[in-house]
């Protein structure tokens, strides 16, 4: 077993405790990174709070967002979760087939969320509206920003997880970790996304 | 042991729990958009219906998703969610009172 060298005396502890999956410091440890991650995110929504109204006689909220691609989005990025969600039941159960394929579904529709994301960023900034133009586009740009980069890290993290599942690790319970971890971040930012389409798109338009 | 093993596994979600909290979060997600594009409500109540939407559906997504519960073996974790969600709570509501204030007595509105 040489990958059972890579790892750390925690794991390789837990690895003599036969099937039983136990919740890992290490994913208490990743649970606590989360929630600094809550304390950011927190901040950035402080400063949306407070220069939501600067428009630096720029376009309002309710000139540029359309609630029709952010149902979209918000329907796309509730799907994943529910994939994903799907995944880790089909890991529980050792299916690696069903694990694969539907986190290929997640990952396709987590893709496509950032599609749509850069899509709309792209056109806002082609019209001259860019997180230059005044102080609210610039805070919109910075929190709806955090987020795309947030879920794109996640997109990196699942194909490599991917991969390293087709390799030797299989379904170890070193993967089962992983898989624990980047469910608590995928999850997570559905809840962050909660946050972004009632504080910035809808009450942007209200 | 075994029956050690099936709370284990609650803890872990099942299908019928994710589809519950699916069925939940759409419900929730429609009625925000349907609050905002139905212009029924005072633009201060949409707010405030908003607002209390989104806190059901992440307590939701807390329960059903991230599997977040009172049992011993979480209880580090529901601590540690309670003083982040403290945390930000002062974050938000501090500079909003603060920042209110300032532009209130700096007359820069």
């Amino acid at each position: 077993m040489a990958h059972e060298a890579t790892m750390s005396p925690l794991a390789h502890a837990d690895d003599h405790g036969g099937e039983h999956h136990h919740e890992t410091p290490n994913v208490f440890g990743f649970w606590l990174y989360l929630m600094t991650d809550c304390v950011l995110f927190g901040s950035i929504f402080a400063a949306f709070a407070v220069l939501r109204n600067q428009y630096a006689g720029g376009p309002s909220g309710k000139e540029l967002f359309d609630l029709t691609n952010v149902g979209i989005e918000t329907a796309i990025l509730l799907f994943s979760s529910i994939t994903y969600g799907f995944a880790s039941l089909n890991a529980l159960a050792k299916n690696k087939t069903m694990v694969l394929v539907w986190l290929a579904v997640t990952f396709v529709l987590g893709a496509s969320f950032v599609g749509l994301e850069v899509n709309e960023f792209t056109s806002m900034i082609a019209e001259g509206n860019g997180p230059d133009r005044s102080a609210f586009l610039s805070a919109f740009f910075t929190l709806v920003g955090t987020h795309g980069l947030h879920v794109t890290c996640g997109l990196i993290w699942m194909v490599v997880l991917m991969v390293q599942m087709m390799g030797p690790q299989d379904l170890s319970e070193r993967m089962m970790n992983k898989l624990a971890c980047l469910s608590l971040f995928w999850h997570f930012l559905d809840i962050v996304w909660i946050c972004v389409f009632s504080f910035v798109y809808l009450a942007g338009v209200m | 042991m075994a029956q050690a093993h099936t709370a284990h596994d609650s803890s872990h979600g099942s299908y019928s729990a994710y589809l519950i909290g699916f069925v939940l979060a759409v419900i929730l997600t429609v009625a925000s958009f349907a609050a905002v594009m139905a212009h029924v409500l005072p633009p201060s109540m949409t707010l405030a219906a908003l607002t209390f939407l989104a806190v059901v559906q992440i307590v939701v997504h807390l329960v059903f998703f991230l599997h977040l519960n009172t049992s011993s073996e979480q209880s580090w974790n529901l601590m540690c969610f309670i003083f982040a969600a403290a945390s930000v709570i002062v974050i938000i509501g501090g500079t909003i009172f603060i920042m209110h204030d300032t532009a209130i007595n700096m007359m820069s509105r």
